[in-house]
C-alpha cells in the first residue's frame, strides 16, 4: 500500500449529501456471493451506485446493505430487479440513510 | 441414514421426477456419477457440455417441466455457459449441477478450477456454491422451486467434489418444495383492463412466450372472439394459437409480414400477454404502435414499464388474467377495424415464393409440414432458416415450436431437438438448421446415433452465414466479409459416417419424393437442401428502424409511411 496515495482524500460530500441520491436499504442473506449478486446487477443493468456499506447483523446469517444510488426514472426498475434476487430478503428506501455515509466520510477524512 | 452429498443429489433427482439427465463426467463430478449409476435416473452422455445443456433445454421447452444437466468443473462448466444463458433469456427451467474442485483447493487455481458461481451470476435466475453436504438438503429443492416458479429460468448448483463425498447422517430426505402458485390479477386490475378495452376501436392481442408457458391459447382465442380483435405473436409466442386461425396474424417484428406490422401500427390498444417488448419484435421502440395504449400482462413485474410504459400494467399469470377478465366482457363487434385489418392482410400478405418447390426455403418448410402425417415438434437453429420457418410453418399447438429467441444461439437447434425427442418420444422432431448453425454442435450426431432418436435435420445449406450475409448486402453496401464458407463439408457423407441415414435433395431427380422418404425413416436422418446463397429473408426491418420501414417482401406498392 502506498501511504501517499491515501493522503488528503477528501470524501465527496456533495455526492453523499445529495438528497436526489436516495439510499436503499437491503436485508440480504449473508454469504460470500451476495455482494457479487447486488453489485453485478448494478453493473450489468447500467444503473449507477455511488456508495455502498455492508454490515452483518444479529447472528451473522444476514447482512444489511446500504446503497447510495442515482435517482432517475429507472429507480423503480432498479428496486424491482433487486427484489428478484433470491438473496435479497427486503428492500426499503431509507430516509436518513445519508447519515451513514456521512459517518463513513468523517472516518475517511480523519485518516 | 448415512448418506453422501452425491447420493443426496441423486435421490433428490428421482424424487423430483427427473428421469433423464444429459451431461459429461469429469474429475470433479465423479462422485455424482458414481451415485447416479446406482439410481433410476438415465444418463445421456453428450459429446460437449453445451450439447448437454441444450438437450436439457429441449426437454424443458418441449414439456414445460424442469430439466437437469451435469458438467464437471472448469471447462465442463464454461462449456455449459451458453446453454445456461440461452435458458435465462428465454425463461426455460433448467437446473445445472456442476462439479467443483474440493473446498480446500478453491481459490488456488487448482486443475480445472473456475469460478462457476461468479461466472453464472449474470446468466442464471439464481445460483449456489454448496459449502457443506447439509446445505444440499435445502439447496436442491430450492433450485427446483426457483427454476419453475413465476417466470421460469436456469439455476446452477456448483458442488465441490469433497462435498459430494461428504457423509452426513439424515433421518429422511426432505420433500420437494411446492412451486409458487401463479399470481392472479386483482379485481381492480381486471376492471382497469376492461375499461380501457371498452374505449378501444382498434385493439390487437399480442402474445408472447408467457402465453405458451401458461398454456392459455384457448383463452386468448376466446378473448379475441369476444372483443373482435386480431392476434399477433412474438417469435416466442408462436404455436400458442394455430397459425391457420383466421384471427392469427402471425409474427410481428423484424421479419414479420408487412400486414402484421402495419396492423400493429394502426392499432389503438395493444393487449400484450406474456411478452417483453424485445427489440427484434418492436423495432424502434418510440415508433412502435405510436397510437396505442398498452395493457401489459406479465408474470415478471420487472417487465412492466421496462421498455414501454403501459396504461394498465398487470403482474399476473396470463391464464389467470384471462380467466378473470373474460367473465367481465360482453361480446363487442368492431366491423370497421375488421374491414381494415382484412384489407391490410389482403394488400400486404407474407409473400412465400416457390411454396411448392422443396429446393426453396418456403417450399421445403411447407412441404415438410404437408408430408408429415402427425404434427411434429419443430426446432430450429438461428439464422435465415429460423426466420423462414417462423414465418411459414403452420403451427398447431403450444410447445410445438422450439427456438432460441433471446440469445439467438447458433448451435441450439440440434441438441435441443435431441432433448425434445427424449421428452416426447412418440413425436417426430424436425430440426431446421443451417450449415453455419449445424456445425456448431455437430458432435451431437454421435449422441443422436447412440440414442436412435427420431430427429430429422433439414439442413438449409447455402455455404454461408446467411442472415449476416444478408445484413452485409442490405446495410454494408454488399461488402461481404467472412460470411462465405470457403470450405464446405459434405454433410451427407458426415451423417453417414455417424451411422445416420442421409439424403441430398439437390442430388435427387424427385426431391419431393426424396423428402417424403427421408421424413418417413426411423431414427436420426439428415436431409441436405442446397439453398441459393443470394436469397434474403423478407420483409426485413433494418436494425434500429421502425417496424413499418420494411424492406422487400411485397408484390404491391406500399403507401408512403
Amino acid at each position: 500500500m502506498s501511504p501517499t496515495l491515501h493522503e488528503n482524500l477528501r470524501p465527496n460530500k456533495a455526492i453523499i449529501r445529495d438528497a436526489k441520491r436516495p439510499v436503499l436499504r437491503l436485508l440480504v442473506r449473508n454469504h460470500p456471493g451476495v455482494m457479487s449478486h447486488v453489485c453485478g446487477l448494478f453493473a450489468r443493468r447500467a444503473f449507477n451506485m455511488e456508495a455502498i456499506l455492508c454490515l452483518p447483523v444479529e447472528d451473522g446469517e444476514k447482512s444489511v446493505i446500504l446503497l447510495l444510488v442515482d435517482e432517475d426514472e429507472r429507480l423503480e426498475q432498479v428496486i424491482r430487479q433487486l427484489e428478484k434476487l433470491e438473496d435479497v430478503l427486503d428492500i426499503t428506501q431509507e430516509e436518513d440513510g445519508h447519515e451513514a455515509f456521512e459517518a463513513m466520510a468523517e472516518y475517511l477524512a480523519a485518516r | 441414514m448415512k448418506i453422501t452429498g452425491a447420493q443426496i443429489i441423486a435421490l433428490f433427482l428421482e424424487q423430483h421426477g427427473i428421469e433423464v439427465v444429459p451431461g459429461i463426467p469429469g474429475g470433479a463430478n465423479l462422485p455424482l456419477y458414481d451415485a447416479l449409476r446406482a439410481s433410476r435416473v438415465r444418463h445421456i452422455l453428450a459429446r460437449h457440455e453445451q450439447g448437454a445443456g441444450f438437450i436439457a433445454q429441449g426437454m424443458a421447452r418441449a414439456t414445460g417441466r424442469t430439466a437437469v444437466c451435469f458438467a464437471t468443473s472448469g471447462p465442463g462448466a464454461t462449456n455449459l455457459l451458453t446453454a445456461i444463458a440461452d435458458a435465462k433469456l428465454d425463461s426455460v427451467p433448467v437446473v445445472a449441477i456442476t462439479g467443483q474442485v474440493p473446498r480446500a483447493m478453491i481459490g488456488t487455481d487448482a486443475f480445472q478450477e473456475i469460478d462457476t458461481y461468479g461466472l453464472t451470476i449474470p446468466i442464471t435466475k439464481h445460483n449456489y456454491l454448496v459449502r457443506d453436504a447439509k446445505e444440499l438438503l435445502e439447496v436442491i429443492p430450492q433450485a427446483f422451486k426457483i427454476a419453475a416458479s413465476g417466470r421460469p429460468g436456469p439455476v446452477v448448483v456448483d458442488v465441490p467434489k469433497d462435498v459430494q463425498n461428504q457423509v452426513i447422517d439424515i433421518e429422511r430426505l426432505p420433500d420437494p418444495l411446492p412451486v409458487d402458485p401463479p399470481r392472479a390479477p386483482s379485481l381492480e386490475e381486471v376492471l382497469s383492463a376492461k375499461e380501457l378495452l371498452s374505449t378501444s376501436q382498434r385493439p390487437v392481442i399480442l402474445i408472447g412466450a408467457g402465453t405458451v408457458a401458461s398454456e392459455s391459447g384457448n383463452l386468448v382465442l376466446e378473448l379475441a372472439e369476444l372483443i373482435d380483435a386480431p392476434i399477433a405473436s412474438t417469435l416466442m409466442g408462436l404455436g400458442a394459437i394455430p397459425s391457420s386461425h383466421p384471427r392469427m396474424l402471425g409474427m410481428i417484428g423484424m421479419h414479420g409480414a408487412r400486414s402484421t406490422n402495419l396492423i400493429l401500427h394502426e392499432s389503438d390498444l395493444i393487449i400484450a400477454l406474456g411478452m417483453r417488448f424485445d427489440d427484434r419484435a418492436t423495432g424502434k421502440v418510440e415508433q412502435f404502435c405510436p397510437n396505442a395504449s398498452i395493457i401489459h400482462v406479465d408474470i415478471d413485474r420487472c417487465e412492466l414499464g421496462k421498455i414501454k410504459t403501459p396504461a394498465v400494467p398487470i403482474q399476473a399469470d396470463v391464464r389467470l388474467f384471462l380467466e378473470a377478465l373474460i367473465p367481465h366482457l360482453t361480446p363487442t363487434s368492431r366491423p370497421e377495424w375488421g374491414r381494415m385489418t382484412d384489407e391490410l392482410r389482403r394488400l400486404y400478405p407474407l409473400e412465400m415464393p416457390h411454396a411448392d418447390d422443396p429446393l426453396q426455403p418456403y417450399g421445403v418448410v411447407l412441404q415438410t409440414a404437408k408430408l408429415l402425417e402427425e404434427e411434429p415438434i419443430v426446432v430450429t437453429d438461428v439464422g435465415q432458416h429460423q426466420m423462414w420457418v417462423a414465418q411459414a410453418y403452420p403451427f398447431t399447438f403450444a410447445r410445438q415450436w422450439l427456438t432460441s429467441g433471446g440469445l439467438g444461439t447458433m448451435g441450439f437447434g440440434f441438441p435441443a431437438a435431441i432433448g425434445a425427442s427424449l421428452a416426447r418420444p412418440s413425436k417426430t422432431v424436425v430440426c431446421f438448421s443451417g450449415d453455419g448453425s449445424f456445425l456448431m454442435n455437430i458432435q451431437e450426431m454421435a449422441t443422436a446415433a447412440e440414442l436412435n432418436v427420431n430427429v430429422k435435420i433439414i439442413l438449409f445449406n447455402n455455404g454461408s452465414l446467411g442472415l449476416v450475409r444478408q445484413q452485409q448486402e442490405l446495410f454494408y453496401g454488399a461488402r461481404y466479409h467472412a460470411t462465405r464458407f470457403e470450405f464446405q463439408p459434405d454433410f451427407v457423407a458426415i451423417a453417414r459416417g455417424f451411422g445416420w441415414k442421409a439424403f441430398d435433395l439437390g442430388a435427387s431427380s424427385h426431391p419431393k419424393e426424396t423428402l417424403a422418404q427421408a421424413l418417413n425413416t426411423t431414427g436420426p436422418c439428415l436431409i441436405n437442401v442446397p439453398i441459393d446463397d443470394t436469397l434474403n429473408v423478407l420483409p426485413m426491418v433494418p436494425p434500429g428502424a421502425a417496424n413499418i420501414e420494411m424492406i422487400g417482401g411485397q408484390t404491391h406498392v406500399a403507401h408512403s409511411a
